[in-house]
């Protein structure tokens, strides 16, 4: 059985799309040649900054015939469908087969189509897969039409055995296949003319390339590792940039050299952006001092002077990128040293969005809301506001102009530099956290409340405008900011009534805080837009009236209620990867305060570690019993059995026990709940089980007797009560 | 490989010598204030159409943001820009270019010559195209494009386009450090003269004028008298009377688009330009260079075969 090498070689592919390329030319090739009947062992693709290539083993020589049947019309049709039918399967009238039908005679034609050869069938896959390859960005060049990443020069396609190879003919566009291709573009000279894979790759590694992307980012890791142990470095770990290195060479060659002692005050994070960004160097630290002083650079070519000029023209790059970095960093010192005044000023004229203001107006907001969270996070109230404050000023400052990625990062250089304290600073670098799953969650108080007020302001500013993620669209973020806020509360165990701080920014987007405002925000925060408010509110005079009929209007309410649910959505999807189930969930969204996340997930995983226990999931089907028989009962009888029921007309012994037991569950959950502990609340509500299953079992709750009927019923709605004072089991599936 | 040159003049004069050996037709600079070689009238409206196009030349470039004072060691508000057009670009574009590289002293045995993805994108012309900066010893030292569209026509055919920075390009090649220490001509000449001596004076001119000095009315005046003069070129019937001939004045109407955008440049220097005006004022310059396109495509030149 043949072995299959194709390759396709053209100028240079950007790095960041080869290993897709590669695993796509193996799938559209693959996918081709089985559809078309034939089999292979195994397939591997490989991609270098000039060639994709593709390596199958044991590819079947040819597809095996294929025998297809059709039944065409009754022997007594007209003639003109039986002559329809011939046309159609291309046979005679004597090569036709006449069988018995149900309804009498009918035409048959059986038609074997050959196998074909596997060189004919990889022609067709390979030139389908080079004309639909789905390149994210193709172009055509000279005056062709073919579309490719880069001018496609040359085509390998070659099947080989232990007899010999042959190349398969293809030609597409003018570049006809062969076995021909080229090494190393400046270490290699002429063509190379290879018979099969493991020859094509000897070849190539003779001259001057590595074809297989893995080996050429351990060599390169392998050898930068080395040149920075030699100068007692360390490398600093990056595996993005190592990946789009290997994709820029097919010759590695790790050239090291040092940073300018004028450079190394730049802060780490500094040196290491510049340096991966604008070169793709990478960075070796002082294992001690944590200070970067040293970079690698990837050549693609071995040179007479041992890389000496390669490495005198980087170092020259860099130490003008430096330059540049440091008289950013110093003008930006300077500003800072004067108190950051003049970004603030500046952030007054930068659009966050144009329905929600000025960037500076959002830094106000969020100091108010960072203020009103402070005590509730553990968080002194001024340093809250003050961190919020200067938090984002870094956004004006020169080096995160050049380098975004930097921001709060350089925010806390540029906050210690003005003199802020310590917590103030962290809050600057730490309060866009938490962005990726992998992210740590801020635990410092005032950290946590910028982080919170940051993002709260976010999301319930997007939602007074009505601008919500739908489907895959969200321009802003926002999941990922509920997310953050999720996380943020969990994370430190928060106790926060959400809606109220909802309902506080969001009157904060549409009305401001100044004057009255102020002091109906913080009735607010204490009470939430429902229940208690309008009263306490109306103490404050006929203005505060005024207000909340506003508030009513504008839907104040509503919105932050919507933006509750979304909340609880996201943490349906953040509990589920936990092993949470949506309805334990749902079932305990219908407690109260169910905007405390934290407590929501405390009786959820509590809820759910009791569903996972035998007495747990058969207390919840006698709960389901109990219930329907009641509702039963209640829409029957038009009167709601809630009280009343007395052991002394308990009969059977099971009865008898099932009120013991719920006197002693009742003891035990009611202080439970009060001290939320719900791990012990549904232990005392399981062990309902065993008597409830008893009482099921010998009694008949529906007796002729109308007081022991009635006094069987209000036993049952105390099971119903005690389960649903610890959650909604009615709301559990299965 | 040719020895090392001595002087700006010298890599300028190789880069001719070199492109014209190839069979580019090598013009001279257009006679107009731009922003980059690309907007020479043999680039962009020469790249459109059917008809084959091989040309080089130096263009004097103005970008009026860039300017500081003449202190800066490789910032410029106005430089040069070697420029390349080959259409259709032909199947060994790369060996030209790496050609041209040797040419000028950098040899590729010794340096690491890379080819990094970077796409082309004028937002004022409404043109792209894929190809690659590339980088020498990890210094940008040109871009190289396949153009796929011009003024929102397709190229058919694809023209290559190499844009080389001159100053950046000879500082590396000479070992300067300061663009104002580059020897202009040849060191050894009785006059010697450096690239500081003919420009450093000018820098501070025009950064002054560019940033403070410029009137922002008159700027914004003559920025609407191009826009308008411009379609309004465009307008005239195809079919002159006088002449007897067809005749459509896009050269002069796409001067007016030319204009235009340095106006805006100067504009935008002058810092009175908002972020959501910017979009605008690009916009209404891609208009003009989309009309021009339109109209060069119904010339000769453009291939139109009446």
């Amino acid at each position: 059985m043949p072995d299959l090498l194709i390759e396709l070689f053209s100028e240079e592919i950007p790095a960041r799309m080869q290993a897709k390329a590669a695993e796509d030319l193996k799938s559209l090739v693959t996918n081709g040649l089985v559809e078309a009947g034939l089999t292979y062992a195994s397939a591997a693709a490989f991609a270098t900054p000039r060639r994709l290539t593709l390596h199958l083993e044991d590819l079947t020589a040819e597809s095996k015939p294929v025998r297809e049947e059709r039944k065409g019309p009754a022997t007594t049709a007209p003639q003109p469908a039986i002559d329809g039918f011939l046309r159609a399967t291309g046979l005679t009238m004597d090569q036709l087969e006449v069988r018995d039908d149900k309804k009498g005679q009918v035409y048959f034609a059986v038609m074997t189509k050959p196998g074909r050869h596997a060189a004919e069938i990889v022609a067709e896959v390979l030139e389908n897969a080079i004309r639909k390859f789905p390149w994210p960005k193709s172009m055509r060049w000279g005056a062709g039409t073919l579309q490719w990443v880069r001018p496609l020069h040359a085509i390998i396609c070659v099947l080989s055995d232990h007899h010999g190879f042959a190349v398969v003919p293809v030609e597409i566009d003018g570049i006809r296949a062969s076995n021909v291709t080229r090494g190393h573009r400046f270490m290699s000279k002429g063509d190379i003319h290879v018979r099969d894979f493991d020859d094509y790759e000897a070849r190539l590694k003779a001259a001057h390339v590595m074809l297989r992307p893995h080996e050429r980012e351990h060599a390169i890791w392998h050898d930068a590792m080395n040149q920075a142990f030699a100068r007692g470095l360390e490398l600093v770990e990056d595996k993005a940039l190592l990946s789009e290195v290997a994709g820029l060479v097919e010759w590695p060659v790790v050239l090291m050299g040092p940073i300018g002692t004028e450079f190394l005050s730049l802060p780490p994070e500094v040196l290491q952006t510049s340096m991966r960004e604008h070169q793709k160097f990478f960075s070796a630290k002082n294992p001690v001092s944590g200070q970067i002083e040293a970079f690698a650079t990837v050549a693609n070519i071995e040179t007479s002077d041992h890389g000496a000029t390669i490495l005198k023209g980087n170092l020259k790059v860099l130490s003008a990128r430096l330059s540049d970095a440091k008289f950013f960093y110093d003008k930006d010192l300077r500003v800072a040293k004067a108190g950051m005044g003049e970004w603030l000023d500046a952030l007054d004229n930068v659009t966050f969005h144009n329905k929600l203001g000025s960037q500076r107006a959002r830094i106000d907001r969020v100091a108010a809301l960072a203020r009103d969270l402070a005590p509730m996070v553990g968080a002194d109230p001024d340093k809250a506001a003050e961190a919020a404050l200067v938090a984002k000023a870094d956004l004006r400052s020169a080096m995160v102009g050049e380098f975004p990625e930097l921001q709060g990062v350089m925010g806390r250089y540029y906050a210690l530099a003005a003199g802020r304290s310590a917590d103030v600073a962290d809050a600057a670098r730490d309060h866009y956290a938490p962005l990726g799953p992998a992210d740590d969650v801020p635990t410092a108080p005032v950290s946590v409340a910028v982080a919170l007020a940051d993002k709260i302001d976010t999301l319930t500013g997007f939602w007074a405008i009505d601008e919500k993620p739908t489907g895959s669209k969200d321009p802003f973020a926002l999941r990922r900011a509920a997310l953050g806020v999720i996380r943020l509360v969990l994370g430190n165990g928060l106790r926060l009534g959400l809606d109220r701080l909802f309902d506080a920014q969001i009157v904060r987007h549409q009305h401001g805080d100044d004057g009255f405002r102020g002091r109906l925000l913080s009735v607010l925060v204490e009470h939430g837009f429902h229940d208690a408010f309008a009263a306490l509110v109306s103490e404050l005079g006929p203005e505060a009236e005024e207000w909340v009929a506003k508030l009513r209007e504008n839907g104040v309410g509503g919105i932050s209620d919507d933006l509750l649910a979304f909340f609880h959505d996201r943490l349906k999807v953040y509990l589920k990867d936990r092993g949470v189930r949506h309805d334990v969930i749902d079932a305990c969204l219908a407690m109260p305060n169910k905007d405390d996340l934290t407590l929501l997930v405390k009786r959820a995983e509590a809820l759910n570690a009791t569903l996972g226990t035998e007495d747990g999931a058969n207390l919840v089907q006698g709960f389901k019993r109990a219930n329907n028989i009641l509702t039963q009962a209640e829409a029957k009888d038009g009167v709601e059995y809630s009280y009343g029921a007395d052991v002394k007309y308990a009969e059977a012994d099971e009865e008898r026990a099932l009120f013991a037991a719920l006197d002693r569950a009742e003891a035990a959950i009611a202080p439970a709940m009060a001290a939320e502990d719900f791990a012990a609340a549904m232990q005392a509500m399981a062990a309902l089980r065993a008597p409830t299953d008893a009482f099921f079992t010998a009694v008949q709750v529906n007796s002729d007797n109308q007081v022991v009927r009635r006094n069987r019923l209000n036993l049952l709605s105390r099971i119903r009560s005690i389960c649903l004072s610890v959650a909604d089991l009615t709301r559990i599936e299965g | 490989m040719a020895d090392k040159p001595r002087s700006f003049q010298e890599i300028i004069l190789r880069l001719q010598n070199y492109w014209a050996a190839k069979g580019c037709a090598v013009l001279q600079p257009y006679d107009m204030e731009v922003g980059a070689g690309t907007f020479h009238p043999a680039t962009t409206l020469r790249s459109l159409g059917s008809q084959p196009w091989a040309a080089a030349y130096v263009q004097p470039s103005r970008r009026p943001t860039d300017g500081r004072y003449g202190e800066n060691p490789n910032r410029l508000q106005h430089y040069y820009q070697y420029q390349v057009l080959i259409k259709p670009s032909p199947p060994d574009m790369q060996d030209l270019y790496l050609g041209s590289l040797d040419a000028i002293g950098i040899d590729t045995a010794l340096h690491d010559i890379r080819f990094v993805e970077d796409d082309w994108e004028s937002p004022t012309l409404g043109a792209w195209g894929l190809g690659w900066e590339v980088w020498c010893d990890g210094m940008e030292v040109s871009q190289f494009t396949y153009f796929q569209q011009v003024g929102g026509h397709d190229c058919k055919p694809v023209s290559g386009e190499l844009t080389y920075g001159l100053e950046r390009l000879a500082m590396y090649v000479l070992g300067i450090d300061h663009v104002m220490d580059m020897p202009f001509n040849d060191p050894q000449s009785p006059i010697a003269l450096k690239y500081g001596d003919i420009f450093r004076q000018t820098e501070e001119e025009y950064s002054r004028h560019n940033f403070d000095g410029a009137t922002t009315e008159m700027l914004l005046r003559h920025f609407e008298d191009a826009e308008a003069e411009c379609q309004r070129l465009l307008g005239f019937d195809p079919q002159d009377d006088k002449s007897g001939k067809r005749i459509i004045m896009v050269h002069p109407a796409y001067d007016q688009c030319i204009k235009a955008s340095h106006l805006f440049n100067l504009l935008d220097a002058r810092g009175v330009i908002s972020v959501t005006e910017r979009q605008a004022y690009i916009g209404r310059v891609r208009a003009l260079a989309k009309l021009c396109a339109d109209a060069f495509v119904q010339t000769k030149a453009g291939g139109f075969a009446a």
